[in-house]
């Protein structure tokens, strides 16, 4: 039941798409094209995301562990 | 903006007005789909130009294609690839009277809605929430239908003649002497088409070096009768007080462009009620400035008449005002009284001038007697003068009808534009996709609705619009609110952001008005 509701669920969002974008008015071949094209760039998306971002991300996080680690001494010679 | 106004006095009740802003994301969405169908639609033209796919609408023959084209303007990509995909939607044949139900010929497409073609099969007892018939005269049988079929086994239907020469028979006279009666005027003239009235008129009433003030959203007989006159046209914002009295200024000082001389004449173009919006003019303050700046009014009241007013007679009525006030009160047969034409009415001075100057009265063909005598019967109907209480019956079911839809409508959350009092309700839809959708799925619940969109309205503003009739019995208007609701939540059509509180269901009350909560 939950899973009938859940997919029932999914389709509606989907037809609320097709009416915003309004692949719900175009011909078959129309909406291959457009799909096709969609597909395509968040998939570019997503390979653009895994490749760089998460690099970017890890060497933020590497800059500011380097920052809070040397805090301690830095703060020690202030208060003295 | 909603606003209660009581202006000094000049309006003896509440004026409830609502245009709900579009929401912005609502907006930027409605852009996204046109922006995406503007593509396709280039695809498609390229395609269609280098032959990779069949052209089936209209072009140029081989030896003009190096003249000046005649199809690549934006109405023209627009009909090609916007408005050829929703077409099922519009010109859907019927094949009963128009009343409360109808029936309609099923068809189908089988190309995307370049042809069509019917499958045989007729779709019985549809829900007519389209029809302009707001007092329920639009029947095949009763009064009306028996008078109008005694008067076709002796008159015949055809008159062979315009007014002036030999069609002017004493049916047409009865009518006018009766419609000038009604209205509370003078004297009036009837014409056998409502569009004709409005654009041979207006250009015997006024030509060059005359002014016209015409509101923003004036229908096109309006506007084309006053391009033909030859006169100035001034546009005022739609039923904005503000801007009509700065352009009334702006013309007393300044005058004529070039010269300075005065203007001959100034007249005010408004309408009743303006069909796409669902707004009520602001007649009293209209009225007020008149008098004051000294111009001449024209009042359009082709959907107003017989659906506003306490005994049907329209604007003027409902604002408790001297018919005598507005220079020349127009109107049409077509809408609440189920028949065809149009009329004027004003002073005996100014009626016998249009019987002879005006285009119609010398030209067109008088009207055809057996629709003279349906107008005739609708309006001794309305007035009581046939010795029953039905006319009066019917304006009020209509105006109960109109506040119940309409408030049931707000309480969903639907957009609705318009006063609370109109019968029109336009409800928002926005998004072209949503149009299409509207429609059909409406139709396979069994309700006949309008959907309109670009040319008629702003090209984000479609909306679906929904004529009330004093025919609709409470039950086909819940049958009807409860498969809006379940379309509006299928289509994510609640746009509302104001929640109405919910009021008690009282019996219609004329000083009654809604609260809102912000």
């Amino acid at each position: 039941m939950d899973m009938r509701s859940a997919k029932n669920y999914v389709f509606w969002l989907f037809c609320q798409f097709e009416l915003i974008t309004c692949s719900y008015l175009m011909e078959p071949w129309e909406k291959v094209l457009f799909y096709s094209f969609n597909t395509g760039m968040v998939g570019m998306l997503l390979y653009t995301t895994y490749t760089c971002v998460a690099a970017q991300v890890g060497t933020a996080l590497r800059l500011l562990w380097h920052c809070l680690g040397t805090q301690p001494d830095s703060a020690a010679s202030v208060v003295k | 903006i909603n606003h209660i106004v009581h202006n000094g006095g000049l309006y003896k009740r509440p004026f409830n007005e609502a245009f709900e802003e579009t929401p912005m994301l609502v907006a930027v969405l409605t852009y996204v789909g046109y922006g995406v169908l503007t593509l396709f639609g280039y695809l498609r033209d390229f395609m269609r130009q280098w032959k990779i796919e069949k052209c089936q609408n209209a072009t140029e023959r081989e030896e003009q294609k190096d003249f000046v084209p005649l199809y690549q303007d934006f109405e023209n990509f627009y009909n090609r690839n916007l408005y050829m995909r929703i077409r099922d939607s519009w010109n859907r044949p019927i094949c009963s009277v128009p009343g409360a139900k109808v029936d309609m010929m099923e068809r189908v497409s089988h190309d995307y809605n370049w042809t069509f073609t019917y499958t045989g099969r007729v779709i019985k007892d549809i829900i007519n929430m389209g029809s302009y018939n707001y007092l329920g005269f639009a029947q095949n049988a009763g009064a009306c239908q028996e008078a109008a079929a005694k008067v076709l086994s002796q008159y015949g239907a055809g008159v062979c003649s315009t007014r002036q020469e030999m069609g002017n028979l004493d049916k047409h006279e009865e009518l006018e002497k009766l419609v000038a009666r009604f209205l509370g005027v003078e004297s009036a003239m009837a014409y056998g088409m409502g569009f004709a009235t409005n654009s041979m008129n207006i250009p015997a009433l006024v030509g060059k070096g005359c002014l016209i003030l015409s509101d923003e959203l004036n229908h096109a007989s309006l506007v084309l009768g006053a391009r033909l006159s030859g006169a100035t046209i001034r546009i005022f914002k739609h039923n904005n007080m503000q801007s009509l009295e700065k352009l009334l200024k702006d013309a007393i000082v300044h005058g004529q462009p070039r010269t300075r001389r005065p203007w001959k004449k100034i007249l005010i173009l408004v309408e009743g009620i303006y069909s796409m919006e669902g707004s009520i003019v602001r007649l009293p303050e209209v009225i007020a400035l008149k008098k004051k700046y000294k111009s001449y009014l024209y009042l359009d009241e082709a959907h107003s008449i017989g659906a506003l007013g306490p005994s049907g007679r329209g604007v003027v009525e409902y604002f408790g005002l001297n018919p005598e006030d507005v220079d020349v009160m127009m109107g049409t047969f077509t809408k609440s009284f189920g028949a065809a034409g149009g009329y004027t009415g004003g002073k005996k001075e100014l009626i016998d001038y249009l019987r002879t100057y005006s285009h119609s009265a010398v030209y067109a063909t008088s009207m055809s007697p057996p629709v003279v005598e349906q107008i005739i019967t609708s309006v001794k109907c309305i007035m009581g003068e046939d010795g029953t209480t039905v006319g009066r019956a019917r304006v009020q079911q209509l105006a109960e009808n109109t506040r119940y839809f309409r408030r049931r409508l707000k309480e969903m959350g639907f957009i609705i534009y318009g006063n609370e009092d109109s019968p029109v309700v336009p409800l928002m839809l926005y998004m072209p996709a949503k149009i299409g959708a509207f429609g059909r799925e409406m139709l396979k619940r069994n309700i006949g609705v309008v959907v309109v969109g670009f040319p008629a309205t702003p090209i984000i503003e479609s909306r679906a619009r929904f004529c009330l009739s004093a025919a609709h019995t409470k039950e086909m208007l819940d049958t009807a609110l409860k498969e809006i609701n379940e379309v509006g939540d299928l289509l994510q059509l609640k746009y509302s952001r104001r929640r109405l509180v919910p009021l008690l269901d009282r019996p219609f009350d004329e000083t009654t008005y809604e609260e809102t909560e912000d």
